[in-house]
């Protein structure tokens, strides 16, 4: 703050509680002193008969707003209201908020601390820590990942055996952990339009989808030399790289013949962000067991 | 207008004598001469039970718990064997309605007998007078007793009042806040120190209250903060029951010897001994006809009967009667706004134990999910996602069990059934799917049923629009 601001409020602060104060106590006679005239008792304002008596503040009433100002001088005091005055306290909002995050660690250490101890294959199966994670899921991960897990457009669903960096529980609290960067390269400049639906329309035969098998044909050539590298010869994917199986018939990004093109011309993006920061490991162990679970009953 | 102003000299005196109340002086003490009688007596045995009543009830247990127990930390009202949450402040509210209703019910047809007999800011003084009157004698030694300067008869006699005082204000806040804190927990941290500081604060706050109404508020909270005496003019009419002054009867007063021809010399039958007066709790001359200050507790009445009884005169010149009775000779019991009122409690009654008895300790709420899109194919499948928000509040721990319903065969997935305990809510997403094929409309509704699985009649249903894909 600077030294003119820090003026301005103590001023401010200070003018107005001086103006309070000098108002309160002009009230606190009544103007004119002479009250056994009945002509002074009134103020004149009469409405249905009913006349308004001139009288001071009751003594009750004066005294708490008295009290008020005892109160105030106390308050501005002990905590900071005046500019830059850090009170007597040393009392800080960051430091409250600081306090209740302890406060609310030390409450939740004992629950997570007995299931992050738990491996993540056991945790999944019980039910009241599912609940927990349940909740956690709910609040950091159901945005984008919906609320039952079963993923959006370009959100992976979280409940099937199809997983592009893996579904072993080590895998998916790495995920979660660091996060992951998907790159689909552009292929729309470097192929050109004819090359993109050729390429399309085999990844469409390979997913087991409506197809042209003459274009497919010659995609098939185009696919081995550009996108087996990361899909896999067999388009199977790489769990590694991150590349997704083309021939499940299960897609992220749409899987018709002009969402396909799209991706292959303009290339795709997913981000996972790492929750490592946000979440900290205890609640990343059991995020990972929810999200273990979340698949465990799925039939083909 | 003349001929009844001539006829009514009660009614010219409450013209002529209308009372500036100064706000600004402090209120009189008022000492108040003891009385027996049939109204004392109706007083004492409808005050007793209600007060035994107040001190028993948070002692009583049902199930290990209090039976009655307003629990603010979990956010639970337990009544006998039913709990109520903090969405049921529906019947609080409606509770309330029928309550101030009952009391409008009351005042037309006997008056305000809330105030005289139940309100326990009347009995709550009654008992604080019955100390003074136990350690300090009577009106007239009281009167005596406060003149008097300090010696150590008086410091005994105030100082008993005091302890009697106390006492009667700590049970009360004790069992106050032993509605809302289980009382033998709390009394047991309270004498061996270990009290939290909440319960601690709230005994003494209600004890203090306690203290200064019964003991220096008094009449004062009746005559200038309850709104109830404001409006009581609006219920009543002239066959309301009221404590009235017979001022045909009455009028001329005056003093006279016992064995005169009083009415030879003009004179009606009441005395002016003014007892009327001093046994007012809340210091008004009943002669002056209606006042919002009456509280109808009939002391009046035992006060007036009794000298009547010693001078030979027929009794009732103070009564709990009608100004219709007194006028006419008569009362009409059934007029409109009686029944009107009745009919209306009736009706809001019935509805609300029929309401009270159905409810199915059984809460849901659907919530549709935002995601990115309204709805999610997977394969030849249209899927919508909802959040299932289920609260127990059977007292023992379910297992749910989920179905949807609606135009098209709607089949529920991804919902993993688990023990919802005693109290808790539970939010658990659900997908409720059907064919693509099969789905005709772009918007539907689906009724989403959460049924216990133990226990048939456990069973809620919400109904949640469903969205599909356009055609």
């Amino acid at each position: 703050m600077g030294i003119f601001w820090n003026f301005w409020i103590i001023g401010l602060t200070l003018t107005n509680l001086v103006l309070l104060l000098w108002v309160l106590l002009a009230n606190r006679k009544v103007a004119v002193s002479d009250q056994d005239d009945e002509e002074n008792r009134t103020t004149g304002h009469v409405y249905d008969g009913i006349e308004e008596y001139d009288n001071p503040l009751p003594r009750w009433w004066f005294n708490l707003f008295i009290a008020t100002f005892i109160f105030t001088a106390i308050y501005l005091a002990l905590y900071p209201g005046l500019g830059s005055w850090k009170g007597l306290l040393g009392w800080t909002s960051v430091n409250e908020l600081r306090g209740d995050q302890q406060q609310a660690e030390a409450r939740y250490a004992d629950t997570f601390g007995i299931y992050s101890q738990m491996p993540i294959e056991e945790l999944a199966q019980d039910p009241e820590a599912m609940k927990m994670g349940l909740r956690l899921f709910s609040n950091n991960c159901a945005v984008c990942h919906g609320a039952d897990g079963g993923g959006n457009f370009g959100f992976p669903n979280l409940t099937d055996k199809d997983w592009i960096y893996g579904g072993s529980a080590e895998k998916i609290l790495e995920t979660i952990t660091h996060g992951r960067q998907a790159v689909m390269p552009a292929w729309g400049s470097i192929l050109g339009e004819s090359k993109v639906v050729d390429v399309t329309e085999y990844v469409l035969q390979v997913g087991g989808r409506e197809h042209d098998p003459v274009r497919a044909n010659a995609g098939a050539a185009i696919f081995a030399q550009n996108c087996a590298v990361c899909h896999a010869a067999d388009a199977t994917g790489n769990h590694q790289l991150g590349a997704p199986n083309l021939a499940d018939n299960i897609w992220l990004y749409g899987g018709e013949a002009q969402d396909i093109r799209q991706t292959v011309r303009q290339g795709r993006n997913g981000i996972m962000p790492a929750q490592k920061e946000l979440l900290k490991a205890d609640r990343i162990h059991l995020l990972a067991a929810y999200v273990y679970s979340l698949s465990l009953d799925y039939e083909e | 207008m003349n001929e009844k102003l001539n006829s009514s000299p009660a009614d010219n005196d409450a013209a002529d004598s209308i009372r500036y109340v100064n706000l600004y002086d402090s209120g009189e003490k008022i000492y108040t001469r003891r009385i027996t009688g049939f109204y004392q007596k109706l007083r004492r045995y409808t005050g007793l039970p209600l007060i035994i009543a107040y001190v028993l009830m948070p002692w009583l247990t049902i199930d290990g718990r209090p039976a009655i127990l307003f629990d603010l930390p979990e956010r639970k009202f337990h009544i006998l064997w039913s709990t109520f949450w903090p969405h049921d402040g529906m019947y609080l509210a409606w509770l309330l309605i029928i309550s101030a209703f009952l009391l409008f019910t009351v005042t037309v047809l006997v008056g305000r007998v809330w105030c005289g007999f139940t309100c326990p800011q009347t009995v709550w003084t009654q008992m604080f007078i019955w100390a003074e009157h136990v350690c300090q004698g009577d009106r007239n030694k009281r009167m005596k007793l406060d003149a008097q300067p300090w010696n150590l008869e008086k410091v005994a006699r105030k100082g008993g009042t005091q302890a009697i005082w106390i006492t009667i204000a700590l049970i009360t806040a004790l069992t106050f806040v032993g509605y809302f804190y289980p009382i033998r927990s709390l009394i047991y941290d309270l004498v061996t120190f270990q009290s939290e500081l909440a319960p601690a604060f709230w005994v003494l706050f209600f004890a203090g209250a306690t203290y200064m109404n019964a003991g220096f508020l008094r009449e004062q909270v009746c005559k200038y903060m309850c709104p109830y005496a404001r409006f009581q003019s609006v219920m009543y009419d002239k066959d309301t029951l009221a404590v009235s002054y017979n001022a045909l009867r009455g009028e001329q007063r005056g003093a006279r010897k016992v064995d005169e021809d009083y009415k030879a010399k003009g004179l009606g039958d009441c005395i002016d001994c003014s007892w009327c007066v001093q046994v007012c709790p809340v210091d008004i001359d009943i002669r002056d006809g209606l006042q919002p200050e009456c509280i109808d507790c009939g002391l009046c009445v035992d006060a007036c009967n009794s000298v009547m009884d010693k001078m030979g005169y027929e009794r009732g010149l103070i009564s709990f009667t009608t100004e219709d009775a007194i006028a006419n000779g008569r009362t009409k019991i059934f007029r409109p706004r009686l029944l009107g009122y009745a009919l209306v409690l009736i009706a809001m009654i019935s509805v609300f134990s029929y309401s009270i008895t159905t409810r199915v300790p059984l809460g849901l709420e659907v919530l549709r999910d935002r995601g990115v899109r309204m709805y999610r194919i997977a394969g030849d499948d249209v899927q919508n996602v909802y959040t299932l928000k289920i609260h127990n509040m059977d007292g023992k721990t379910h297992i749910y069990d989920v179905e949807a319903s609606g135009d098209y065969p709607f089949d529920v997935q991804g919902y993993r059934p688990v023990p919802v305990e005693d109290g808790e809510i539970l939010s658990i997403p659900v997908r409720v799917v059907v064919n693509r094929k099969e789905l005709k409309d772009v918007q539907t509704e689906v009724n989403i049923t959460v049924t216990a699985r133990d226990n048939p009649e456990l069973s809620v249903s919400h109904e949640a629009s469903y969205i599909g894909p356009k055609r």
